[in-house]
């Protein structure tokens, strides 16, 4: 498994002053994490920081202060070479997908791996066979149904076989039929998969769970004791508001 | 929502245009589209139409398709002729009409042929030699595929956010519908940016 480390990272961004005149907002507090793990669980609220946390692996954020490593790459100095680790699924397909039809867009994920046209037609198709979508080659990606695009982006960020795939909230969207499918598939994976979720059930499934709240990892635990974990923390916090804020 | 720009042109095919390199194709569009504007005789332009036509029914072009080229070239080709008309006749302006229904047709018909791909490594190639001045051929190709599929993509957009301003019967006030898109426009170029970005396009 590839061995993912945070070295005291953290992000914050610049905002206006706000009254106490810092004028700055932090995302993620300084956090150490070495993930090692197969499957890696990532829960919390909202806004919570999960976000800013699954884009570090990756480079789409550069941490502010600490250093973020991926197999003991720099993602900040060889932004390249990681992300040619760690694949990135978001949660919304239609931003991910750009070209017209369902073949072409894992054509464009092959480009860099294979410069012979038809033979990278062929690996594109064999991919699309592989996830269920042979059928859709070439329709239009915005004909095909919710969960079918996201099976599509998923197959485009696997056609280039990453070491370590991150997936921000990959099931928000789908109905539940789709989303057991995308969730078995991601559970099944052989990759290291880093996956942020509201979905507890799929959670559970996950060999260690991270709970994030308020920028910071508030718990860090195997499925169902992290699982656990949050659910408690969201209860207090119900159970609080009801009392009165504090 | 089965909008032409939504469904895209692409046929898939195997006919005589389908195998015919996409180098060949587009060159052989741009000398068509030059002759067709360069020739100044109402005798050759049905001509060029059915060359247009036969082009098309060799590459096997739905009628639906050719149609609906037609049909969106046709209101600008009516008001250039009917001004053509009033300067310089009839003559000119039939000449006028005709020249832009076959320059449209011959245009579609390349487009249903040719895989957006193949557009790009075509391109890619194309722009080869501008590397010696600093340009990314790679990058040029993907902004042209980013600037395609962004139409559908922001005419979604465009549909949804009328009928949420709807919804709300907010539907007459432009601001009212054309600021929250503009916002979302922006959203999605930054949303599909860190998807480009993810996939290691561009590094």
């Amino acid at each position: 498994m590839p061995v993912l480390e945070l070295e005291s990272a953290g992000v914050s961004v610049a905002t206006p002053a706000g009254p106490d005149g810092t004028g700055e907002k932090v995302l993620l507090h300084p956090t150490y994490l070495r993930l090692t793990q197969q499957r890696i669980g990532v829960v919390g609220a909202n806004g919570s920081g999960k976000s800013t946390l699954a884009r570090l692996l990756n480079g789409l954020v550069a941490p502010t202060t600490g250093r973020v490593l991926v197999d003991g790459l720099d993602v900040a100095r060889r932004g390249a070479e990681v992300r040619r680790r760690v694949g990135f699924c978001f949660t919304d397909p239609a931003a991910q997908l750009v070209m017209p039809t369902c073949v072409e867009d894992v054509e464009l994920s092959l480009r860099r791996l294979e410069r012979d046209p038809a033979r990278r037609r062929e690996r594109a198709l064999a991919v699309l066979a592989e996830h269920g979508l042979a059928a859709q080659a070439h329709q239009s990606v915005h004909d095909l149904s919710g969960g079918q695009r996201q099976l599509l982006a998923l197959a485009g960020v696997l056609a280039t076989d990453p070491a370590v795939v991150v997936a921000d909230e990959p099931t928000t969207l789908l109905d539940l039929a789709n989303s057991r499918r995308v969730g078995d598939l991601l559970m099944g994976l052989p990759q290291q998969l880093v996956l942020l979720t509201h979905d507890l059930d799929l959670a559970v499934r996950c060999d260690r769970v991270l709970v994030v709240a308020d920028g910071r990892v508030v718990a860090d635990a195997d499925g169902p004791t992290g699982v656990a974990a949050y659910v408690d923390a969201v209860d207090r916090a119900a159970h609080d508001g009801h009392e009165g804020p504090a | 929502m089965s909008s032409p720009l939504l469904v895209g042109v692409h046929q898939p095919g195997d006919s005589w245009l389908h195998r015919c390199p996409t180098g060949v194709k587009l060159l052989g569009l741009a000398a068509f589209s030059l002759t067709v504007v360069l020739t100044r005789s109402a005798a050759a332009a049905p001509v060029f139409l059915g060359l247009a036509l036969l082009a098309a029914a060799v590459g096997g072009v739905r009628l639906a398709t050719l149609a609906r080229a037609t049909r969106a070239i046709l209101v600008l080709a009516v008001m250039a002729a009917g001004f053509q008309w009033w300067i310089d006749g009839p003559a000119k302006a039939v000449e006028t009409l005709v020249d832009l229904v076959a320059l449209a047709l011959a245009a579609i018909t390349v487009s249903a042929t040719t895989p957006v791909n193949a557009m790009l490594d075509t391109l890619v190639r194309a722009a080869r030699p501008l590397r010696v001045v600093g340009v990314d051929p790679e990058r040029v190709a993907l902004t042209i595929s980013l600037a395609i599929g962004a139409l559908p993509g922001t005419l979604a957009l465009a549909l949804e956010t009328r009928d949420a301003a709807r919804a709300r019967g907010l539907g007459r006030n432009p601001r009212v519908y054309l600021t929250p898109f503009v916002v979302r426009v922006v959203a999605r170029a930054h949303e599909q940016g860190d998807a480009l970005a993810a996939r290691g396009l561009g590094d």
